[in-house]
């Protein structure tokens, strides 16, 4: 067998997997942001751009596009930050490791359909304990998911809370590779402690790992959804409208799936951005 | 060469650099890794700790380094006890096996950084606003001491894009660029390729010679102790055996292990009654040793009186040594012998050799292992 022959026989399946899982859905989706499909209707037409510009028009598209980036510029450093400062802390103490470690990777496992039920409870206004405790100290209580120029900063600090567990364990994994021979230099170099080793080593060491985390950080906060869907739908008045919302409920709420797919498009333009200020930088580390 | 340092130019001792290690032991655990070590090395001295891996000496190394606290007894150095000292308090510089050279830092900064974490302060060292001598300083001082290991040219370089050899120097420059009165080296060329390893043998011996510091080198490889020591101390299995120059160690070794760990190939042991040796038997000796090039091989079998006898089951030609293997009766491992090519030729596979061994040349042990001198 040749070997150009043999390479495709042997890529064969996978592609054909992709192609059939990935590329094939993605260039439909593509194509349908071009028609004025609807779910159930038993025909459609193409449109051309029409999608495109009513987006470019949409008041709720903006709306929820600038909170989606609000969300992502709060949540990625936020959760970035406190992974790797609890990282940092739990790895200096080698006592109740597993613990802490557990307890901060919870949040990560749960359902977090689940997990905004309770979060639910947790903020209300008459009867959840943050309300309770900010009564105790005699200040007005605050509805955190009902006031709108609170809820998209509620959802950010469960957003936080849900992402630094996994931030945490990139962190930890990405300090196990650490060599301790370049600890140990930076002891005999006079940066044994604190902050000039954190800097002389632990930070430069841990830079593949900072934009990987940063990277998938952002990806995730992009696609928030479960904890919008559930506590506030959206709402008060559009305070809370995230791009995934949006398009879900274009796509299901009112059956325009034409338009839904141009925002996914769109959608999809951020994600592969991102993946590419990745590979572009990791790559350009490479070679240096 | 124009001599610049006084000490060197008289000749005498370095004043400062002498370490003292009393009763050093380190246990992890339940297991005990050094076992009061004492050990005491002047100031300029060379000295090598030789060992097989596991034996602790990495473990000696970093104590005295201050990487690692020691369970009992203490380290001195010029009789300033260390115990509770961080590492860059001690005036000593350690190079790593690994080079541990910073990555993202170039081959100027990578030396700069003992020089920076000292005249520095944090504020400084975080904004770069240090004032101009200062700077201009350590930038002399990595210049110069690029030049004494001829990497001038690699000052701009990231560690990605040195060979083993060029790491090797960018990290013994970060170490020297302090001038430490004290170098600790753990297994500094094993990551090297063999060729190298032997030049930079001699590069480092030359440069203890300049620099006339304090050298403690750790290494597994008896060859590095033996050609670049004043001294050399064997450790095994935590304890230390004999501290001696690498000549005395050869020829004069305390323990049976000393003896079987330094040189190539092993001494031969023999039971004490496969020799007809009237020392060993007034000495009560239970083993007799001897080095290769000691074992004479009789003209024939039954010469000498023919006391002990063997059949050649292997030889290897060195060129310069021929190594035979000679199967005794009643002696566990074949005897090796080295001699001259010349003198081998006409031996086959299989012949029956007369070997003697010269009295004065049979080290002579106790049933534990220690030497029975005469």
């Amino acid at each position: 067998m040749s070997g150009r022959g043999s390479v495709l026989l042997l890529t064969a399946p996978a592609m054909l997997l992709m192609a059939v899982f990935l590329i094939g859905p993605l260039l439909a989706v593509v194509a349908l942001s071009f028609t004025n499909y609807q779910l159930g209707q038993p025909s459609l037409s193409f449109v051309g751009i029409a999608n495109y510009l009513e987006m470019a028009e949409d008041e709720t598209v903006r709306v929820s596009l600038g909170n989606t980036l609000v969300y992502a510029a709060v949540v990625v450093p936020a959760s970035v930050a406190l992974g790797l400062g609890a990282a940092l802390l739990i790895e200096a103490e080698p006592s109740l490791r597993g613990f802490y470690r557990a307890s901060y990777f919870l949040p990560v496992m749960a359902t977090l359909i689940a997990m905004a039920i309770v979060w639910e409870f947790v903020l209300d206004p008459r009867l959840g304990v943050v309300n309770v405790v900010i009564k105790s100290f005699g200040w007005k209580p605050v509805d955190f998911l009902h006031d709108r120029k609170i809820v998209l900063f509620t959802l950010c600090g469960i957003g936080v809370w849900q992402s630094v567990g996994f931030n945490m364990v990139l962190f930890m994994a990405g300090l196990t590779a650490v060599p301790r021979e370049l600890y140990e230099a930076a002891a005999m170099d006079g940066a044994g402690r604190g902050f000039e080793r954190f800097r002389l080593v632990t930070w430069p060491m841990l830079g593949p790992v900072t934009l990987f985390t940063v990277v998938i950080t952002a990806i995730r906060a992009f696609q928030v959804f479960d904890t919008v869907q559930v506590l506030t739908d959206g709402g008060p008045n559009k305070a809370s409208e995230v791009l995934l919302h949006t398009i879900f409920a274009e796509a299901f709420n009112f059956f325009r799936d034409g338009y839904a797919a141009a925002l996914v498009v769109m959608f999809l333009v951020f994600i592969v951005a991102l993946s590419a200020v990745r590979l572009f930088v990791l790559g350009r580390g490479r070679t240096a | 060469m124009l001599v610049t340092k006084p000490d060197a130019a008289a000749g005498a001792r370095p004043s400062r650099g002498a370490v003292r290690i009393a009763g050093v032991t380190k246990r992890f655990g339940d297991t005990t890794v050094l076992d009061g070590i004492d050990l005491s090395i002047e100031a300029g001295e060379f000295v090598t700790i030789l060992g097989p891996s596991g034996c602790g000496k990495s473990t000696l190394l970093r104590i005295v380094a201050g990487l690692e606290t020691e369970t009992a007894g203490g380290v001195a150095i010029d009789g300033v006890a260390m115990a509770g000292r961080a590492p860059n308090a001690r005036d000593i510089a350690m190079v790593f096996q690994s080079y541990a050279l910073y990555p993202h830092l170039t081959v100027a900064q990578n030396i700069a950084v003992p020089l920076r974490m000292r005249a520095l302060t944090p504020l400084q060292r975080l904004t770069g606003l240090a004032p101009r001598e200062v700077r201009d300083r350590i930038a002399a001082d990595v210049r110069q001491v690029a030049a004494m290991l001829r990497i001038e040219a690699l000052l701009g370089r990231k560690p990605a894009q040195l060979s083993g050899g060029q790491k090797q120097r960018v990290a013994l420059a970060r170490a020297m660029v302090r001038r430490p009165c004290v170098f600790l080296m753990d297994e500094p060329l094993s990551n090297l390729d063999a060729e190298l390893r032997v030049h930079m043998r001699a590069e480092i011996a030359q440069l203890h010679r300049q620099i006339g510091a304090t050298f403690i080198y750790v290494t597994h490889d008896q060859v590095e102790a033996m050609t670049m020591s004043d001294r050399v101390a064997v450790i095994l299995g935590g304890r230390l055996q004999q501290v001696a120059s690498p000549d005395r160690l050869y020829r004069d070794p305390d323990a049976l292990a000393v003896a079987q760990f330094v040189g190539t190939p092993r001494i031969n042991v023999l039971p004490a009654d496969r020799l007809d040796l009237p020392q060993a038997r007034a000495a009560g000796a239970a083993q007799v040793a001897v080095r290769p090039e000691r074992l004479e091989i009789l003209a024939s079998p039954d010469d000498g009186g023919g006391k002990l006898k063997g059949r050649l089951v292997h030889r290897e030609n060195l060129g310069a040594d021929l190594l035979l293997h000679i199967d005794v009766p009643g002696v566990p491992a074949p005897l090796i012998a080295r001699t001259d090519p010349t003198t081998g030729e006409t031996l086959a596979i299989g012949d029956e050799l007369g070997l003697a061994v010269e009295p004065r040349h049979a080290l002579l042990f106790d049933g534990g292992g220690r030497r029975i001198r005469p």
